[in-house]
């Protein structure tokens, strides 16, 4: 019988899901999804898509999860037109999981913290950043409405098997040095198309060491360097994570040691240091200590790409016993009901309120310049989200810079971005020694 | 399938929240969207748009954001196409999911310039501009998406695909 060809970790999920025992970059697939996700920007156009199929029922009540997150609690009428809408949808057709308020938050921390998405799984959402299940070793890429309408009705979707970048991290991590900033480097070293149609795999014993918040968010920003999925073979942090949580069996893929890869590049994190992305492009990216005096005037920790807990506790240890400065607007944003509660719990609102910023629900609010922190002309941010283009937090005249939640905190203390070593001047801890991920 | 229009040419990696920012994105009328489409990148670009007028970018074009609002503001304002060196990969489905053809060609996104007339046979994939005489070839779209293409974007296809399996 002739062997299989070697398979990277993406095509083995593709051609499980299609029925294939083999599949190669560029071939045209016909896929079965484990889920379907939406939000309240994408999900209303995928529901009058949906509705113009003309099918009496989603593919799967408990595998369509429809999320209010964006411009939620509501921020204006439209807004508050558009959660109708999923809300409407989601109880006409029954839906297991539709999410807003009370036990919701932004939907790629929600959805892993719920075990809705598992080692192995095709997951597909109407929003770019859920690439982020490639943390937890799924094959999971964003796509838009259409499509997400198509995929409610038939659990099926398109897709063409991406070719795979190897992207191999080696070495020890440097003190406050995290996941946010070895995606930021390597998307300034490939660029915002470095990957496009790619899987990005992210590999090597750096990796091995991050906790899951931390892989969640290279993840994440596949999507900012044009992949189509980022992706990390599951092991034991990932079980630890994935294990209390799911409610369903999964499987672990792992890519054959001859796999074929368009690139492979390796870098050495012991010359990474943390990393801002300069306006107005994600991959502008500096080492912090070479950005020179920038002012800043609001500082963003949250987001799907770092509000997660672990995220909070860095910025906590930063912010502890210390105020921001008085021209510094803070803004902390829990990224999920359960992260905010357990937050509270760890004492880390009182570190933030005593240090002079704002808490707010969970929301990807001013991300995307939707509210909650928008800016205003000639203002800068700098922020833990994942984009930093022309206008994307506000006014069109502002600029955004990115960083990880321990240049954020130790920079809202100076009123200039800054490395944390200024501000916590003793030897500081490692991103990768905080356990306990959310 | 042939179009004729007007070049409005852009930059590299113009991304999706250039195209329509997500300050309008509380609503999903594409005619209201429509209106703004472009208006930082481009101040007045709604208003001068023609029905027909053609984009072009270099490479990278649609990155960002999953937003379907993108092309279907562009589509909604007029534009009959885009030509460009590459386009993300979320933007080029849904191009296509509505109906609203992409075509790949590093040459013309170099050459051909903004105010240009240039005619486009979707179907060969020739993209010919009229003010400078010179013609170009695009890479050809799969099969598989002429399809979607010729019934209209990805749910008349589904639409049609349904009722085949009811008769």
């Amino acid at each position: 019988m002739l062997k299989t060809p070697p398979m990277t970790i993406t095509e083995k999920i593709l051609a499980a899901h299609s029925g294939k025992k083999w599949v190669s970059p560029g071939e045209l697939l016909d896929v079965r999804l484990d889920l379907a996700l939406g939000n309240d920007i994408t999900a209303p156009l995928a529901i009058q898509a949906f509705k113009e199929i003309g099918l009496k029922r989603v593919f799967h009540r408990d595998r369509v999860v429809l999320v209010c997150d964006h411009f939620t609690p509501a921020k204006d009428i439209p807004s508050a037109e558009q959660c109708k809408i999923l809300r409407e949808f989601a109880k006409a057709y029954r839906l297991t999981h539709f999410y807003e308020m009370g036990e919701c938050g932004i939907e790629h921390a929600l959805l892993p913290e719920k075990g809705l998405v598992l080692p192995g799984e095709v997951i597909i959402g109407a929003d770019s950043h859920t690439c982020t299940y490639g943390a937890l070793g799924a094959f999971s890429t964003g796509v838009g409405s259409t499509d997400l309408g198509a995929a409610m009705a038939t659990g099926r979707l398109w897709l063409k098997v991406p070719e795979s970048l190897k992207l191999v991290y080696r070495g020890k991590l440097n003190p406050w040095v995290s996941g946010k900033d070895l995606i930021l480097f390597t998307i300034g070293a490939i660029g915002v198309d470095g990957a496009l149609y790619q899987a990005m795999e992210f590999c090597g014993e750096a990796i091995q060491t991050l906790p899951m918040a931390s892989r969640l968010t290279m993840a994440n920003m596949a999507i900012e360097a044009g992949g189509k999925n980022g992706i990390i073979e599951p092991d034991e942090i990932t079980l630890r994570f994935v294990k209390p949580r799911a409610k369903k069996p999964y499987k672990i893929y792992r890519s054959d040691r001859e796999a074929k890869y368009a690139d492979v590049r390796e870098y050495d994190v012991s010359k990474i240091h943390p990393q801002v992305a300069l306006p107005h492009i994600p991959s502008n990216v500096k080492d912090v200590r070479e950005v020179g005096k920038i002012e800043i005037d609001q500082v963003v920790i949250g987001s799907c790409t770092n509000g997660h807990l672990d995220d909070l506790r860095v910025a906590a240890k930063i912010l502890k016993g210390r105020k921001i400065a008085p021209s510094i607007r803070l803004i902390v944003i829990p990224a999920t009901q359960e992260i905010y509660h357990q937050a509270l719990k760890e004492g880390l609102f009182e570190i933030f309120l005593a240090a002079d910023a704002v808490i707010s629900p969970p929301t990807c609010g001013p991300c995307l310049g939707g509210y909650m922190g928008v800016l205003a002309g000639g203002e800068r941010a700098l922020a833990t989200t994942n984009r930093n283009f022309r206008g994307r937090m506000g006014h069109v005249e502002s600029e955004v810079y990115l960083s990880s939640p321990a240049v954020a905190a130790a920079s809202a203390i100076k009123g200039r971005i800054c490395h944390p070593e200024e501000v916590v001047k003793k030897k500081g801890f490692q991103g990768s020694r905080i356990q306990g991920a959310k | 399938m042939k179009i004729e229009g007007r070049i409005w040419k852009f930059g590299s990696d113009v991304d999706t929240d250039a195209i329509i920012s997500a300050r309008y994105l509380n609503q999903s009328d594409p005619k209201e969207l429509a209106k703004h489409v472009m208006e930082d990148e481009r101040p007045g670009f709604f208003k001068e748009v023609r029905t027909g007028d053609i984009l072009l970018a270099e490479k990278n074009f649609g990155c960002g954001s999953s937003r379907e609002h993108a092309p279907l503001a562009l589509k909604a304002a007029g534009i009959s196409c885009i030509i460009a060196k590459s386009f993300a990969r979320i933007f080029y489905r849904n191009g296509l999911n509505i109906g609203l053809p992409l075509l790949e060609s590093e040459e013309a996104s170099k050459v051909i310039q903004d105010g240009d007339r240039v005619r486009v046979n979707l179907t060969t994939g020739e993209i010919f501009d009229l003010t400078q005489k010179r013609k170009f070839f695009a890479k050809p779209i799969p099969a598989f998406m002429q399809d979607l293409i010729r019934d209209g974007g990805l749910i008349p296809h589904l639409r049609k695909r349904e009722l085949k399996k009811k008769e």
